[in-house]
């Protein structure tokens, strides 16, 4: 009867019966019900990756500039003069789905925490945002919340959101994706890791106290959602970003005191994991006095003490007798500090409850025991179906006019003004190009220096193909930096799948992640930081792979950037790379044809890197007046948005070797749209020759019409009234009465 | 001359201001804590912007009692310069240092863009290097900015040339499309009657160099570094005797 009621209690925390086993051999008896808790949080995929991490060691890590790869809170780059750059993403996904105000607040927060944890000042914030098909409420309900959520956190925190992308797509319909990016500064000397060493040393709780919140939050990561999941809302947390704010500017001096040698924030599966994971890096075990942990509840028992996901707590271990400086700084900050244990040299995670031991696990079986499962890989049988596209069947049109005015005004091509202007974006003083452009660009104060940052995913490309999507992805994020002048020096990712033991999802996994493994190391691109997140599914249906790409940039003199708008008239256009007969994944064959199928554009990096660096090149050499990213919805969307921020017409001629369509609206890689005065552009025209990079002249920015061939012929007023059309400012909507009608 | 930034908890435009005064204009300047009661030897105090206290409860309602303002409103009793932006104008209304109110923005979401704003009165010690009607591009970042006052209070200020700033489209036209959150008459910017406390929503500390896109927040530091200056030469000439 025993073991009966165990069983049902190791299958409710989603442990197998193998694991169940691993853990009574590693504990070396049966485990107690908060040691169990324990297990089940850590070796959940969440905090273990055991279904990941032996295809994450594919991708390349390193290179002379990175200080410190995965396996901290963040990674970090040397970006010279003395300055270094960390940066990390990560996903909100589950909590976003079922309360997206304060999933995606959380989210925030918890991403700024691994920044400044680190012992940087955190300088920007970026948010990858994937919902369902736009017309539903309840996309138009979550989108407003995420937004709403974002941009509570973020402002108040006084941290700038300075860029992203937000997709619609009937493929995220019930699981939503909410991935944020952050980026840092710090000096050298005042990096910290996150470790616990030094027998005796201190373990000091600072900031919030712990309630009830969140409670399992990680283990809820680690699951399919389903119609239940909005009862599971306790399993989200609650955002203070004022709480939060204190603990920047309170930690960001600690970090300066040479006692500190330790600081991490207490994430998913809140103090179980932070604990357990810095007494793991430093090979130390620890002893916590659970009765000295503040608690906002009254009756807490040691298993929610220890699982509480309660937002904005943060662990600095500090040198024994040397804690004075540390408590006093917090005091002067309005925080709560408490020493809660003291560091051990057992490599024994030993829990106690009013000096009674309620719990006593070996470190390592925590951080890296869970065992790794690997899986069968196989192709799907339905994928070489999906990859067919006879494009004798698309017709092509005679006016185009119509339909650049409908893509204009569709949800994934419309601006997104009405989403960034609810974001802080200028905050600390750092913002040269504002959201809206092709990358974000921040100077570095003190310095000659800016770094260009910018997120890409597609998970069309990559439902197609997703060894090539993936690819797409770094090389849009680098082709994303480099038309601003900025030189791709490293990603954080964030991976976002279905679950692991379907698979057609398990296979996508594993080419999106050879997929990047190869491009990052091409683009000299080391992934520093990410993170995975799976079982993002509805009902059973994997969402399309998507993993989002977060690329940070060096600018060595912040006068040589460039801008997606055209800037004079007459000045010449020129196209540098080739556009091909190809339509497969693109934005025009989903939302004119309603077709989702074919490959994805066809990628040749070589061609990409040279094409990338030719045009980092004539910025820095002052030859361009601007430079914009052909991508998503193609040439024409492109030319649009640098007539539209500019206010200038353009009158562009296309060589009619391929389709009418594929001209226009065909995503074709490794394209950059640049215009030029006819001075510099002659000497443009003269280095591509010689560096034979392909090269075509479009035509003028003139006039105060968009032409294309015969094809388009539009005013800019009528492009950028279109671009406006959809609302995304959703409180001037009424979708929130119908939604709460139903 | 000795300028100084107010830190509350929560402020987060604190290190801009700093920035903008220590780091572009290059005067003296320095931080005081909240908890300062003391002001002595300043002359020109910065309440910045960003959510004091977190805003929880009403913006600016919270840091209105921290022990700093005691001081400031003493300060600015006895002439001193006092400028709030942004939720430190909210501040200073909660303060009572300055007239009505400021509250959520009429789209009932937080704003962050380039704004235009006119000037109205450069007869101001934070105006006075700028023209007469003079329009000025400055960004905005706040949810809680529609300035609102009963009509009495409205009239005063007009009658008093209270209103220093005006938001404006690019040429300059006070229009319902050019006001970006609701304020009553359009307004961005007021001085108390004594003209030595000003609050305004925009934010000039956000762009006074080039890089950022604009410059014109300048005019509004070197106004009060003229003032000043010409201030202490006054002083300076009372007291030596002719």
């Amino acid at each position: 009867m025993e073991n009966f009621e165990q069983k049902r209690f190791w299958q409710k925390w989603n442990l197998t019966s193998n694991e169940y086993k691993c853990i009574c051999h590693m504990l070396g008896r049966e485990p107690n019900e908060l040691e169990l808790g324990i297990y089940s949080v850590m070796w959940s995929e969440h905090c273990s990756y055991k279904n990941t991490r032996s295809l994450l060691k594919m991708l390349p890590t390193k290179a002379d500039w990175v200080a410190q790869g995965p396996g901290e809170n963040a990674g970090v780059i040397d970006i010279g003069e003395k300055e270094l750059v960390v940066m990390k993403m990560e996903s909100h996904n589950h909590p976003s789905a079922v309360e997206p105000f304060q999933g995606a607040a959380t989210g925030v927060g918890g991403i700024l925490r691994d920044i400044f944890t680190m012992g940087a000042r955190p300088i920007a914030i970026l948010d990858s945002l994937f919902f369902g098909d736009f017309n539903e409420n309840k996309t138009k309900y979550l989108f407003n919340g995420v937004v709403g959520g974002i941009s509570f956190y973020g402002n108040c925190v006084g941290v700038p959101t300075v860029g992203g992308e937000t997709i619609f797509s009937k493929s995220y319909q019930g699981n939503i994706l909410v991935n944020v990016m952050c980026v840092g500064l710090v000096k050298r000397e005042h990096i910290v890791r996150a470790i616990a060493k030094g027998a005796s040393n201190s373990v000091i709780l600072i900031g919030a106290k712990t309630g009830r919140d969140g409670i399992g939050g990680a283990a809820f990561a680690s699951v399919e959602l389903n119609e239940k999941s909005e009862e599971d809302r306790p399993a989200v947390q609650i955002g203070d970003p004022f709480a939060e704010k204190l603990l920047i500017e309170a930690c960001l001096e600690l970090v300066q005191f040479e006692e500190v040698i330790g600081l991490q924030d207490c994430g998913a599966a809140g103090l179980t994991s932070s604990l357990s994971e810095m007494s793991a890096r430093g090979n130390s075990g620890l002893e916590i006095e659970l009765s000295k942990v503040p608690q906002r509840e009254v009756g807490m028992n040691p298993f929610e003490i220890m699982l509480s996901e309660s937002q904005e707590r943060m662990i600095v271990v500090v040198e024994k007798g040397k804690e004075e400086r540390v408590l006093s700084t917090l005091k002067k900050w309005d925080l709560d500090s408490f020493i809660i244990g003291y560091v051990t040299d057992n490599s024994r995670f030993v829990i106690k409850n009013n000096g009674e031991i309620v719990a006593d696990i070996p470190v390592e079986s925590l951080a890296d025991g869970a065992p790794v499962i690997k899986r069968e890989i196989k192709e799907p049988e339905l994928q070489k179906r999906i990859n067919q596209l006879n494009l004798d069947e698309i017709k092509e049109f005679n006016d185009y006019n119509t339909v650049l005015l409908q893509l204009l005004s569709s949800p994934n091509l419309s601006c997104k003004e009405d989403i960034y202007q609810q974001y802080d974006h200028m905050v600390q003083v750092n913002t040269v190009i504002p959201p809206g452009d092709d990358a974000a660009v921040l100077r570095v104060k003190g310095t000659k220096k800016a770094i260009a940052l910018t997120t890409e995913g597609n998970g069309r490309y990559c439902f197609l193909n997703p060894f090539q999507g993936a690819q797409i992805a770094v090389a849009e994020a680098a082709r994303n930096l480099s038309c601003k002048g900025a030189l791709p020096r490293a990603v954080t990712d964030c991976l976002n799948f279905g679950a692991p033991e379907n698979s057609d999802s398990y296979w996508q996994m594993v080419q999106v992640i050879k997929g990047l493994s190869e491009s990052c190391e091409f683009f000299d691109t080391p992934v520093i930081s990410g993170n995975v997140s799976l079982y993002n599914e509805n009902d059973g249906k994997p969402i399309d792979p998507t993993p989002v790409v977060g690329m940070v940039g060096v600018i060595n003199d912040c006068k040589h950037i460039c801008t997606l708008d055209f800037k004079a008239e007459n000045d010449l256009i020129f196209l540098l790379g080739e556009s091909h007969n190809e339509l497969g994944g693109s934005e025009y064959l989903e939302f004119i044809h309603h077709r989702k199928c074919g490959l994805p554009p066809i990628l040749n990096l070589s061609l990409e890197k040279n094409i990338q660096s030719f045009c980092r090149e004539m910025i820095e050499k002052d030859l361009l007046a601007s430079a914009h990213d052909c991508s998503l919805g193609g040439l024409a969307i492109a030319l649009s948005e640098s007539c539209i921020s500019s206010g200038l017409g353009a009158e562009v001629e296309l060589k009619t070797d391929i389709r009418s369509d594929c001209c226009l609206f065909g995503e074709s890689q490794s394209r950059i749209i640049v215009s030029a005065n006819a001075e510099k552009a002659k000497k443009v025209a003269e280095f591509a020759k010689n560096e034979k990079i392909p090269f075509q002249p479009l035509g003028y920015v003139k006039g105060n019409c968009l032409k294309i061939n015969d094809w388009i012929n539009i005013p800019v007023t009528q492009l950028k009234k279109a671009w406006h059309r959809i609302n995304l400012d959703l409180k001037k909507d009424n979708w929130m009465v119908d939604y709460f009608k139903n | 001359m000795k300028f100084g930034v107010v830190q509350f908890p929560g402020s987060n435009c604190d290190l801009d201001c700093y920035y903008a005064l220590n780091d572009i204009m290059q005067v003296p300047v320095e931080w005081i804590w909240h908890k300062q009661e003391n002001l002595d030897g300043f002359d020109c105090i910065f309440l910045p912007g960003g959510f004091t206290y977190g805003d929880y409860l009403r913006v600016g309602a919270i840091a209105r009692y921290s022990p700093v303002m005691t001081a400031v409103i003493d300060f600015a009793e006895k002439g001193g310069l006092v400028i709030g932006i942004c939720n430190g104008f909210q501040v200073l209304t909660e303060a009572g240092l300055l007239p009505g109110t400021l509250t959520r923005n009429e789209c009932l979401h937080f704003i962050c863009k380039q704004q235009t704003v006119r000037v109205e009165n450069i007869d101001t010690p934070f105006t006075g290097m700028c023209k007469k009607k003079q329009v000025l591009q400055i960004p905005i970042a706040h949810g809680e900015g529609c300035y609102y006052a009963d009509k009495e209070t409205i009239n005063g200020l007009e009658k008093n040339n209270q209103i220093i700033l005006k938001y404006c489209d690019v040429n300059g036209n006070i229009s319902k499309q050019a006001n970006p959150n609701g304020s009553i008459s359009n307004i961005a910017g007021i001085s108390n009657k004594e003209r030595n406390v000003f609050g305004l929503m925009p934010h000039p500390e956000r762009c006074i160099e080039d890089c950022l896109g604009s410059d014109a927040g300048r005019l509004i530091f070197e106004s009060i570094l003229i003032y000043l200056e010409k201030k202490n030469i006054l002083f300076n000439h009372k007291k030596t005797p002719s």
